[in-house]
C-alpha cells in the first residue's frame, strides 16, 4: 500500500521533478491565495491568469517553447496589468475589480490575436494547460525561486498587508505603507501565476492558488491557522493529483486541480469550522 | 498648553481659505481659522454641512479644491483619526488584540516585536472596558464594542492631534460617559482633540470650543457664544443640497502667507481650477464669529 504511494516517485525522475515543482508552487501560491480570498479578490487571480497570456505568447513567438522567454513575457504583461489596474483603482472613481476587468480583457484579446496570428491551436493548449511532467532544471529553479521570493515577501510585508486588508483607511492614516504593500501583493500574485503556468498552465495555476486557500476556511479560524492549512491542503492535492494521473494515465494539471476540488467539497461538507454537516446538527447554545 | 514632548511652537492646525469638496462642489467653503494645540473642539452643524469632509481634509484623505490645511510641525503619525464609518472588514479573521495593536504602528512598524508592548495593549483594552476580549474575532463584536476597540487603538497611537468623527453615534449612555472620560483625559494630557458631534447638550457640557459649520463657518469660538439660537437658525438655513447649475465661484483664492494680494487676482481671466458654487446668492459671505 505504501509502495503504491511512493513507488512512482522512487522509480521515475520525472515524477520526482513534478513533485518538487508542485511542492514549490504549493508553498508559495497557497498563502497568496489566502490573502486574495480574504480581500474578496478571488476572481482577480482568474482575470490575471488571462492577462499574462499575451506576454507568454510574445515570448513564445520570439523564442519558441522556451520557458525563460515565456515566463519573462508573462511576468511583464501580468505586472503591467496589475500595476495599471491598481493605479487606476487608487486614483480614479473605478473600483479595483472594474479597472482590472478592463485591462485584463484588453490584454487577453491581444494575446489571442497574437497566438492565432502565428501559432497553432496545439501551442495554445500548451500555454493554457502546461506540462507538469516535463519540468526541466530551469523550470524547477524558477518555481523554487518564486516560492522563496513569495515567502520572503509575505514575511516582510505581513503586518502591513494584514492592516491593508482589515482597515486600509487606518494604514493610509498612519503611514505611507499602503500603496507599496498593495502593489507588492499584486506583484506576488502575478509572480505565482506565471510560475504556475509553466507547471500547470495559466488556467490551472489559479486552481492551486485558490482552492486550498478557500478550503482552509473550513479548517482554521484565523490567519495563523489559515496559512499553514492552505499549504498542507495544496501539498495533499499535488501528491494526490500526481498519483492519480500516474496510475490512471490522466493529464496531470487537471488531476491536481480536481484533487484540490475534491478536498474542497469534502471540507465544505465535513470541515469543523462551518461545514455543512455541522450546520445540520447544531449543538445546543451556551448560557452566555 | 505645550505639555507634550516637542518644544516647537507647532501643533496648530490652520486653515487658509480652505475649500474641500467633491466633483468641484464645495462641502467646506473658504474656511479660515486655526485649531490651537491642546484645545478641545466640537464641530457641529446640520447634515451635509461638511463636518466629516473637514476631518478628511485635515487627514489629507481628500485634497483641497482650493486653499490649504497647514499642519505646523505635525507629521502624519501625529494625527489620529477615528472615522465615522471605518473601512474595517469585519469578516477578516483577526482578533481584538491584533486590531487594537495596530495603534502601535509608529513604534513597532512592520517588523519590530509586539511583545514589549503587550502591557500597553492590555492597558488600552482595560481603559475602554474590553479586558477579556483579546482573542475575540472582530466579527463577533457589537457596534459599540467595536467602537471601544477603535478608541483603544487611538489611545495606543499616542498622537498629538486626535480627530473623532461622530464617536458616540449609536453608543449607549454609559459607554458614552466612559469614552468621554477618555476624551477629557486626552485633553488633560495636552493633546488637541477635534470631535464631530450632534448632541448639543453634550457639546455644551464637555467641549470648551465649538466650530458651527454649514459649509462655511457660521460661528467659531467659545461654545457658549457659538451655540446661540440665532447661529443655529442661520446654520440650518444654509442649504445642504448641491446645485447642479451652480456658477463657478469667483471669490479670489487665498494666497499662502499673511500678505495675500487678492487685488492681483484678475476676475476677467478664467480661474485655473475654479470650483462650482452651490450657495451663492442665497446667503451673505459675512462670517459671524
Amino acid at each position: 500500500m505504501i509502495d503504491l504511494l511512493t513507488a512512482p516517485f522512487v522509480e521515475f525522475a520525472f515524477m520526482r521533478r513534478a513533485l518538487a515543482g508542485c511542492v514549490a508552487l504549493s508553498v508559495g501560491a497557497a498563502p497568496v491565495g489566502v490573502f486574495l480570498t480574504l480581500r474578496r479578490m478571488s476572481l482577480m487571480s482568474e482575470a490575471m491568469s488571462h492577462a499574462i497570456l499575451p506576454g507568454a505568447a510574445i515570448g513564445f513567438l520570439w523564442a519558441g517553447l522556451s520557458l525563460p522567454a515565456m515566463t519573462l513575457g508573462g511576468l511583464v504583461a501580468g505586472l503591467a496589468v496589475a500595476m495599471l489596474s491598481g493605479f487606476v483603482a487608487r486614483s480614479t472613481v473605478l473600483r479595483e475589480d472594474a479597472s482590472l476587468a478592463a485591462f485584463y480583457l484588453i490584454s487577453l484579446a491581444g494575446g489571442v490575436l497574437l497566438i492565432s496570428a502565428r501559432g497553432s491551436s496545439i501551442d495554445l493548449l500548451h500555454i493554457l494547460f502546461g506540462t507538469v511532467l516535463a519540468l526541466d532544471d530551469d523550470a524547477l529553479v524558477l518555481l523554487g525561486g518564486i516560492a522563496t521570493v513569495t515567502l520572503a515577501g509575505l514575511a516582510v510585508a505581513y503586518r502591513p498587508l494584514v492592516m491593508e486588508c482589515v482597515d486600509p483607511l487606518f494604514l493610509r492614516s498612519v503611514g505611507r505603507a499602503s500603496g507599496p504593500v498593495h502593489y507588492a501583493f499584486l506583484a506576488l500574485v502575478v509572480l505565482n501565476l506565471v510560475g504556475g503556468f509553466a507547471a500547470l498552465g495559466t488556467l490551472l495555476a489559479v486552481g492551486l492558488m485558490l482552492l486550498p486557500a478557500i478550503t482552509a476556511r473550513f479548517w482554521a479560524l484565523d490567519l495563523s491557522g489559515l496559512l499553514p492549512a492552505s499549504v498542507i491542503l495544496a501539498l495533499m492535492a499535488s501528491v494526490a493529483g500526481l498519483l492519480v494521473s500516474y496510475y490512471a494515465s490522466l493529464p496531470t494539471g487537471p488531476a491536481i486541480v480536481l484533487a484540490a476540488g475534491a478536498l474542497y467539497l469534502a471540507s465544505m461538507l465535513l470541515g469543523p469550522r462551518g461545514g455543512l454537516v455541522w450546520r445540520l446538527m447544531p449543538a445546543r447554545h451556551l448560557e452566555a | 498648553m505645550e505639555r507634550l514632548t516637542t518644544s516647537a511652537p507647532g501643533g496648530t492646525l490652520a486653515f487658509r481659505g480652505l475649500t474641500l469638496g467633491y466633483a468641484r462642489h464645495p462641502a467646506v467653503h473658504h474656511l479660515d481659522g486655526a485649531i490651537p494645540p491642546g484645545s478641545l473642539t466640537a464641530v457641529v452643524g446640520p447634515n451635509g454641512a461638511g463636518k466629516s469632509t473637514l476631518l478628511k481634509g485635515i487627514m489629507g484623505e481628500i485634497r483641497p479644491l482650493e486653499g490649504e490645511v497647514v499642519r505646523a510641525g505635525l507629521a502624519r503619525h501625529d494625527i489620529a483619526y477615528l472615522p465615522q464609518a471605518a473601512e474595517i472588514d469585519r469578516a477578516f479573521p483577526i482578533g481584538v488584540f491584533d486590531l487594537v495593536a495596530m495603534g502601535l504602528w509608529r513604534r513597532v512598524g512592520p517588523w519590530r516585536s509586539l511583545k514589549r508592548h503587550r502591557d500597553a495593549v492590555e492597558a488600552a483594552l482595560a481603559a475602554v472596558g474590553l479586558t477579556g476580549f483579546e482573542r475575540r474575532p472582530i466579527g463577533t463584536l457589537s457596534g459599540g464594542q467595536l467602537r471601544r476597540a477603535l478608541f483603544a487603538r487611538v489611545l495606543l497611537q499616542d498622537a498629538r492631534v486626535i480627530l473623532l468623527d461622530e464617536p458616540f453615534a449609536a453608543i449607549d449612555a454609559r459607554t458614552t460617559d466612559e469614552l468621554l472620560a477618555l476624551v477629557h483625559g486626552w485633553h488633560g494630557e495636552g493633546r488637541t482633540v477635534v470631535a464631530v458631534l450632534h448632541d448639543l447638550d453634550q457639546v455644551a457640557r464637555h467641549f470648551p470650543e465649538t466650530l458651527l459649520l454649514a459649509r462655511e463657518a457660521v460661528a467659531w469660538g467659545a461654545t457658549a457664544g457659538v451655540l446661540t439660537p440665532d447661529n443655529l437658525r442661520r446654520a440650518r438655513r444654509l442649504c445642504e443640497a448641491w446645485d447642479e447649475e451652480a456658477p463657478v465661484c469667483r471669490v479670489p483664492p487665498a494666497r499662502p502667507g499673511p500678505d495675500a494680494h487678492p487685488q492681483s487676482h484678475d476676475h476677467g481671466s478664467p480661474d485655473p481650477a475654479p470650483h462650482d458654487h452651490g450657495s451663492h446668492g442665497r446667503h451673505s459671505h459675512g462670517h459671524a464669529a
